[in-house]
């Protein structure tokens, strides 16, 4: 991978005055199920946080919540000082600066790799088309997917496709990209040509929220590790020390678990 | 026993021509309604969602003559609505329309409906986080994928929309049934000839709607 930078601002660019993601009170239900219970999470800008925990536990439901894909019973979500809309325009704007990458890509269908990067900034940015098109094909350069921009997601290889979401996610100058699980659908061999581009990512400054069970990449890109078991967060620390001395039982089985493989 | 072609006081081509022309009027009148329904059946908003859901119940199981004959008697005469037609004809051509474009949407809506069934979640999931709104999520993302994957169903549609065309005929419009209606009278003895020659007729203007939808489909199919 090039050093060419991704985005436009870089580590301590700007001043980190509270967080740029505050969660308080966070709690969640799905009928009886309580899948968030009283979330407290603050991610400073530049920060990149990586969320582990075993299946269920909530991490798909807490990186959802950011960008309100789903919506809480009760607490607040503040991003860069503002409180998240629950509805409308307003709700859509905010969300278009919240960047977030699927793992089943969800590429659109439809639209070549080209337009699925373009789309987003004409339809909500309102750029005109020549400048979205010669953003799109920078950025697809850049995550190294720039010959493809014509074919169709179908026609990519899942390594391809994650990185063209992430291009499409970039190409709307997110102040935070969030990324569920985003190498888990994919074949081993496609793993580090996304975590590459993730690491880039990182290292220019973008802070980052990542659910991912790739340790390596914990280990090497986060700043903070944060652990969830039954909808709570219940250990949060550096790598380091979250790899090296987890305090948790929860955290120690789960490491335990992990790790052997 | 096809001399009644010749008979100038027929004009099968130009009732066919009326034929034709209240099928496309109708077709794409249904296509836009129902486009319309099935994104009220989808919204966020109860409101829209109950009417959609109203409407298409009460409208697709209301027999299309009981419809097109209120249109005609309830709209225009009795309401003296006439869309701007001129003559007495006309403003029937035009209610029929309206009529056919009513009833039909209703079917356009539940094929479109499951067709954006067959779209995944993901596809709205991602546009949704973009910050696309929800009228942009349904045209630009779910509804041009939704199409792709219904344009077999919506063939069947329009074809039995082309053949519901004929109870026009109720409210006099002078399209193919009528006159097939009035040479079935005075050509009693070429019975079998004039029903052979609407068939036909049908038969060559719906036959190619459903081959080359067909094949629209194939080719249009998304791949995942
Ligand atoms: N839409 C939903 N309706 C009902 N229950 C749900 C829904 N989404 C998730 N759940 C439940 O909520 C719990 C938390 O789900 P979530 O997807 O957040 O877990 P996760 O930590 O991301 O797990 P995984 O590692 O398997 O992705 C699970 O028990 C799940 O079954
Ligand atoms: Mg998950």
């Amino acid at each position: 991978m090039s050093a060419v930078a991704i985005t436009r601002g870089g580590p301590g660019s700007l001043p980190a005055t509270g967080g740029l993601v505050e969660l308080s009170g966070v709690n969640k239900h799905f009928g009886a199920l309580h899948v968030l219970q009283d979330v407290n999470l603050s991610i400073a800008r530049g920060e990149v946080v990586v969320v582990i925990g075993p299946s269920g536990s909530g991490k798909s439901t807490l990186c959802r919540t950011i960008n309100r894909l789903e919506t809480v019973d009760s607490g607040t979500i503040t991003i860069d000082g503002r409180e998240l809309p629950s509805e409308g325009r307003a709700l859509a704007r905010l969300r278009s600066d919240v960047g977030m990458v699927f793992q089943s890509f969800n590429l659109f269908a439809h639209k070549t790799v080209l337009e699925n990067v373009v789309l987003g900034q004409v339809k909500v940015r309102r750029t005109d088309k020549a400048t979205a098109e010669r953003k799109a094909r920078d950025l697809l350069d850049r995550v190294g997917v720039g010959s493809q921009a014509d074919k169709y997601p179908a026609q990519l290889s899942g390594g391809q496709q994650q990185r063209v979401a992430i291009a499409r996610a970039l190409a709307m100058d997110p102040k935070v990209m969030l990324f569920d699980e985003p190498t888990s659908a994919l074949d081993p061999e496609m793993i580090n040509e996304v975590l590459e581009v993730m690491q880039q990512l990182a290292r220019e400054g973008m802070t980052m929220v990542v659910v991912t069970h790739e340790m390596g990449f914990a280990r090497s890109a986060a700043d903070r590790v944060v652990f969830m078991a039954d909808g709570r967060i219940v250990e949060e620390a550096t790598p380091e020390e979250f790899f090296g001395n987890p305090r948790s039982d929860r955290a120690k089985d789960f490491l335990s678990k992990i790790l052997k493989h | 026993m096809f001399d009644f072609l010749h008979n100038p006081q027929y004009d099968v081509l130009g009732a066919f021509w009326t034929t034709v022309q209240l099928a496309l009027w109708s077709a794409a009148g249904s296509l836009v309604w129902g486009t319309v329904l099935a994104g009220m059946r989808v919204s966020p908003v109860p409101l829209m969602r109950a009417f959609g859901t109203a409407y298409v119940n009460v409208v697709r199981n209301t027999p299309l003559t009981l419809l097109i004959i209120a249109c005609s008697l309830g709209l225009g005469q009795t309401l003296g609505v006439t869309l701007g037609g001129g003559t007495f004809d006309q403003t029937g051509f035009r209610l029929a329309v309206l009529g056919f474009a009513a009833y039909t949407g209703t079917f356009v809506c539940e094929a479109l409906r499951s067709g954006i069934n067959t779209v995944p979640p993901g596809q709205a999931e991602a546009a949704r986080a973009l910050g696309l709104s929800f009228f942009q999520v349904l045209t630009l993302v779910v509804l041009p994928q939704a199409f792709r994957a219904v344009i077999a169903p919506l063939a069947n549609v329009l074809i039995a929309l082309t053949k519901n065309t004929t109870v026009a005929s109720a409210i006099g419009v002078a399209e193919a049934s009528l006159l097939m209606k009035e040479m079935i009278e005075n050509e009693a003895d070429a019975l079998f000839a004039v029903f052979a020659v609407f068939a036909f007729g049908f038969t060559v203007l719906t036959l190619p709607t459903g081959l080359l939808l067909g094949w629209t489909a194939k080719r249009m199919a998304v791949k995942r």
